[in-house]
């Protein structure tokens, strides 16, 4: 790059995407089309509130109050506002629940939709193409690549989020936590059992 | 458009890989980018069906070696030329055109609610819609090919399904996307058997389930 004879290169810019994300951000802050501390704050909202420990909340709703299943199975949205979450991506929310008989499991084939207010911003994982590419043609060895093995007999129902509707899973509720309290049980709620490609483990010292 | 981005059903691309307690942003710049993507979009001058086809239309090699954010960034640059918000001159020099007035930003840190609360979603539930199919119908994804953003992935396209559940009346993403307009359709859950799309080995137990517009259906 610094060979004399690419001194007129047309590629001012570096190629580091931080270094152009930074040019990016400067000349858009000096056009006056972004404000600095509204990015700030988007991205401590994306890094301290909003995240799976909401629906990690939503699930153990779910678990221990029948009534506020049934609102979050027959609709999600408003049943996730009861726990003040709402908010971009989650506009039309669906649960759906995982049972002994029915496993369901979330992707999206054709970018990276994903429900924002009840997990946060996605994994990489759930973007790449290894996850995108196989969970709808071979969703029993995917789930095997997160370590869940499910029976012959197990339905599983892939939901591929072609459109605006953003679907949570609500996992099955682990052996041997009849005691505890929501708040325990949703500390037991992985983000990966509500994209459905984990269970629950049962918490120490239970045998499942 | 058939393009890298719909890859529902390739094989080749590898091993998932995991991460442990992964961050949610792996560098600064990533969470930059994103925060730069939602205030950028307060500016309305583009809707996220554009922007999901702006980054469709990264060429293949490119999209597959790109990271998910440098795809972002790649899409905001794009898109802010295109739709005048900067000029291509002001990118490859990274200062404002002499003269140029500066704008007020739509969004900032006093009035952030609207980044992260509800958008107005895609819902039109008040559009004179028909809707040609009710649950427990037979359907079959078109067999179509639009060069254009379209949310029919290849691989059901041709296939026979159940209309599993009716979602409503939402905003169509092949013509919101080239800003032709909104024409708000039915939206329909459609169950697909596992062994109807990928042949006899797949388990007889299995299905997929895609949320699929009036038009990219058809009666079986």
């Amino acid at each position: 790059m610094d060979a004399p004879h690419h001194k007129h290169d047309h590629q001012v810019i570096p190629s580091d995407p931080a270094l152009r994300t930074k040019a990016l951000e400067s000349l858009l802050v000096e056009k006056g089309l972004v404000d600095p501390a509204a990015l700030d704050a988007i991205i401590d909202a994306y890094e301290n509130k909003i995240g799976p420990r909401n629906g990690a909340r939503v699930v153990a709703r779910a678990w221990v109050d029948p009534g506020y299943k049934e609102r979050l199975l027959r609709d999600a949205g408003p049943a996730i506002a009861e726990l003040g979450y709402s908010g971009a991506q989650g506009e039309h929310m669906v649960a759906l629940e995982n049972t002994p008989a029915v496993h369901n499991l979330v992707v999206c084939t054709l970018c990276s939709c994903y429900p924002w207010p009840v997990l946060g911003l996605p994994p990489v994982w759930y973007k790449s193409a290894p996850y995108r590419s196989r969970a709808v043609i071979d969703p029993r060895g995917v789930l095997r690549e997160f370590g869940t093995e499910l029976a012959e007999d197990v339905e599983i129902r892939v939901w591929d989020s072609t459109a605006e509707v953003r679907y949570l899973v609500l996992p099955e509720r682990p052996p041997g936590t009849g005691n505890m309290t929501e708040e325990e049980l949703a500390a037991l709620v992985t983000r990966d059992s509500m994209i459905g490609v984990a269970k629950i483990a049962a918490p120490r010292g239970v045998e499942a | 458009m058939n393009g890298i981005h719909d890859m529902g059903g390739m094989h080749g691309m590898g091993p998932i890989r995991y991460e442990e307690n992964e961050p949610v942003f792996h560098e600064p710049w990533e969470g930059r980018i994103f925060a730069i993507t939602i205030a950028l979009g307060a500016w309305k001058r583009w809707n996220i069906d554009a922007g999901r086809h702006t980054i469709e239309q990264i060429s293949p090699a490119d999209y597959l070696r790109m990271s998910y954010y440098e795809k972002w960034l790649a899409r905001n640059i794009a898109l802010s030329v295109k739709h005048g918000l900067v000029t291509q001159q002001e990118i490859d020099v990274g200062r404002p055109a002499p003269g140029s007035t500066k704008a007020t930003p739509p969004l900032t840190s006093a009035n952030l609610g609207p980044a992260v609360a509800p958008r107005p979603g895609y819902a039109r539930p008040e559009a004179d819609a028909k809707a040609r199919f009710s649950v427990g119908d037979r359907v079959r994804a078109r067999k179509s090919n639009p060069p254009g953003h379209t949310r029919l992935p290849r691989y059901v396209r041709g296939r026979e399904g159940v209309v599993d559940r009716h979602r409503g009346v939402f905003v169509f993403p092949d013509t919101n996307a080239h800003f032709h307009g909104e024409d708000p359709q039915h939206l329909y859950s459609v169950r697909f058997r596992a062994q109807e799309l990928w042949g006899e080995s797949a388990s007889p137990k299995d299905s997929v389930y895609l949320d699929l517009w009036d038009g990219y259906l058809e009666r079986a």
